[in-house]
């Protein structure tokens, strides 16, 4: 019988109320691997990432280590790490450029389509050929968009587009923000780790309520505006996309400013050359462009938008999570790339002016959780001022908590299909 | 073949017990203290991926201009910087000192003096005990006679796998 028959969902997840076990259960964990991570769309990889013919990242789908590569003809593939013979791991670099992968155990060789080029002394195996049947597993079904690269364990099931939903308009949006209409993740990433269970991170990511608390020292210090557009006062909203994906739309409260760049903290007359780039590309629509901003977007389960930086969420047990972070860089905009940048570093990764804070709460509640009562983590906020937007999706204040309610949903209807 | 110039053990003696004091004030929190030790165009650096990654397009774990330094300490100074209230107990221990420079009484061109040096440091704290270790690599400045950091460089030995937060002064 399979984890996800034996835990009582019904019973852990309630429409205003979620159990602690739901954080800290193994036998939860491992309904979560099956119904989740080896079988919705999970994010992989930026195409951007392997420029190159023959260019390869080690990237994962939750604790599995996953290839991605790009072959001569320039596709790109995503193959599980594990040699076909006796199951070793045939790459162990984060990144490089090989058109083959040679398992160090037996000499075994890989194409990066991941077909058996070939293993040596061959005729221990009587004269039977083995490259048709022992090539590399492949990731089922891959399909990406705007270069975001998603993988799925699982032979069917919905497409991409389905899957994404109007969380690929936010997608849209970003690349918007590139006056040559393209996102590079070529910065490297950063890696936290942290002591405590995935969801903890994929709910606080769309959290409007946490940052003015969270945050108050930096916010503080840097005299800093945001914690606003995350106050009682804000018109920003809080937005259930549909299908678990969430986000805090901000866009209300920059477009009440008015003014391009606001979104970024900045003004027009400091990226002339970004500015002018994006008046070229877009005309009389780069104002409005410019005024709106970047996303911030939580696409289920593991791909952050955080307006100028990506965030990827690694489960790797049931209690700790490893989130890999790295600066958007737009194609054709270097001086907006080199702010963006700098000002990514100073607030993610392990010593981030906003993310250690985050990552210090994560792993409270990890601990908190495990305190025996009330049991139940509470997701009323915002209830009595849930309204439908005029696209028919669930929004309320900047501070609800729409997104959490929305993710639990659609959590629950994957974790209890098919029973 | 050249001759092995003496080693001035009084600077290097002196140079130790500057990055001794520094060490100190940094494991005991006393940030206005540390902060005082910069100098005014200083550049505090933990590079990611590896030690030599340019950190004006990659990525690094910090990569603070005096400024940004000067908010850092204040964010530590701040009752809500939760990943360090309460703060870390730390002590960590410096080795190999080493004067870098071909002849360091020539403090190089610029007049600063390059120092490496090997740290291990423990952290606790409620999430349990963290031990990060590396090389860090100094460029000291005097000062109206005193030794001040123009450039300190962490390289943490596993700077390339997923780390736990590091927010207290490394």
């Amino acid at each position: 019988m399979s984890a996800a028959t034996t835990v009582p969902w019904d019973r852990l997840i309630e429409a205003d109320r979620v159990h602690g076990s739901l954080y800290t259960d193994p036998a939860v964990w491992e309904a979560e691997l099956e119904r989740i991570w080896y079988r919705t769309w999970v994010y992989v990889g930026h195409e951007s990432e392997v420029p190159e013919t023959n260019d390869y990242v080690l990237k994962s789908i939750g604790p599995q280590p996953v290839i991605m590569t790009r072959d001569r003809q320039g596709g790109i593939h995503l193959l599980l790490n594990r040699c076909s013979h006796r199951a070793n791991l045939v790459c162990d670099a984060a990144k490089g450029n090989s058109s083959a992968f040679r398992c160090p155990y037996h000499g075994w060789t890989f194409a990066n389509t991941g077909a058996l080029l070939g293993y040596p002394f061959s005729s221990g195996y009587g004269g039977r050929e083995l490259k048709s049947e022992l090539g590399l597993a492949r990731v089922p079904r891959m399909e990406s968009y705007h270069g975001f690269v998603f993988g799925s364990l699982a032979e069917d099931g919905p497409t991409l587009a389905e899957h994404l939903g109007d969380a690929a308009g936010e997608i849209d949006r970003l690349v918007r923000l590139s006056p040559e209409g393209k996102v590079q993740l070529t910065a490297g990433w950063l890696q936290h780790k942290v002591r405590a269970n995935w969801k903890m991170l994929l709910e606080n990511e769309t959290d409007g309520y946490h940052p003015q608390f969270v945050h108050a020292s930096i916010f503080a210090v840097a005299d800093s505006g945001i914690g606003e557009l995350y106050g009682e006062k804000s018109t920003a909203v809080s937005r259930d996309l549909g299908g678990g994906h969430t986000e805090n739309d901000l866009r209300p409260e920059f477009r009440r400013i008015g003014e391009p760049l606001r979104w970024f903290g900045t003004s027009a007359d400091r990226l002339p050359d970004y500015v002018a780039a994006m008046r070229a590309a877009h005309g009389e629509a780069a104002e409005q462009i410019l005024v709106e901003g970047s996303p911030h977007v939580m696409i289920f389960p593991n791909l952050f938008i955080a307006e100028i930086q990506i965030f990827v969420l690694q489960p790797v047990a049931v209690d700790e999570t490893v989130q890999h972070v790295t600066a958007i860089q737009f194609g054709g905009a270097p001086d907006l790339n080199r702010r963006m940048l700098q000002q990514t570093l100073g607030s993610v990764g392990p010593a981030g002016f906003l993310l250690a804070d985050d990552s210090e709460m994560y792993e409270r509640n990890q601990r908190g959780v495990q305190v025996r009562r009330p049991e139940w983590l509470v997701l009323k906020r915002g209830l009595h001022r849930e309204r439908v937007d005029e696209r028919g999706h669930l929004v309320a204040d900047a501070t609800d908590e729409v997104p959490m309610r929305a993710m639990w949903k659609h959590y629950r209807s994957l974790m209890e299909d098919g029973r | 073949m050249t001759t092995a110039r003496p080693l001035d053990v009084d600077l290097l003696r002196e140079v130790e017990q500057f990055l001794f004091r520094e060490a100190r004030l940094a494991d005991e929190g006393d940030y206005d203290g540390w902060e005082a030790l910069w100098t005014d165009d200083g550049v505090y650096w933990i590079p990611a991926n590896g030690d030599d990654v340019d950190p004006t397009t990659q990525m690094s774990i910090l990569y603070d201009n005096r400024s940004r330094i000067a908010l850092r300490v204040r964010q530590l100074k701040h009752d809500k910087r939760h990943s360090q209230n309460p703060k870390s107990r730390l002590r960590r221990i410096l080795g190999n000192v080493e004067l870098l420079d071909a002849d360091p009484s020539e403090a190089g061109a610029d007049g600063d003096l390059a120092v490496g040096a090997n740290f291990i440091v423990y952290e606790s704290r409620e999430r349990g005990t963290t031990i990060w270790g590396g090389r860090t690599e100094y460029r000291l400045r005097r000062v109206d006679g005193a030794w001040r950091l123009a450039r300190k460089k962490v390289m943490l030995v596993d700077n390339d796998r997923p780390l736990s937060t590091l927010a207290f002064l490394v």
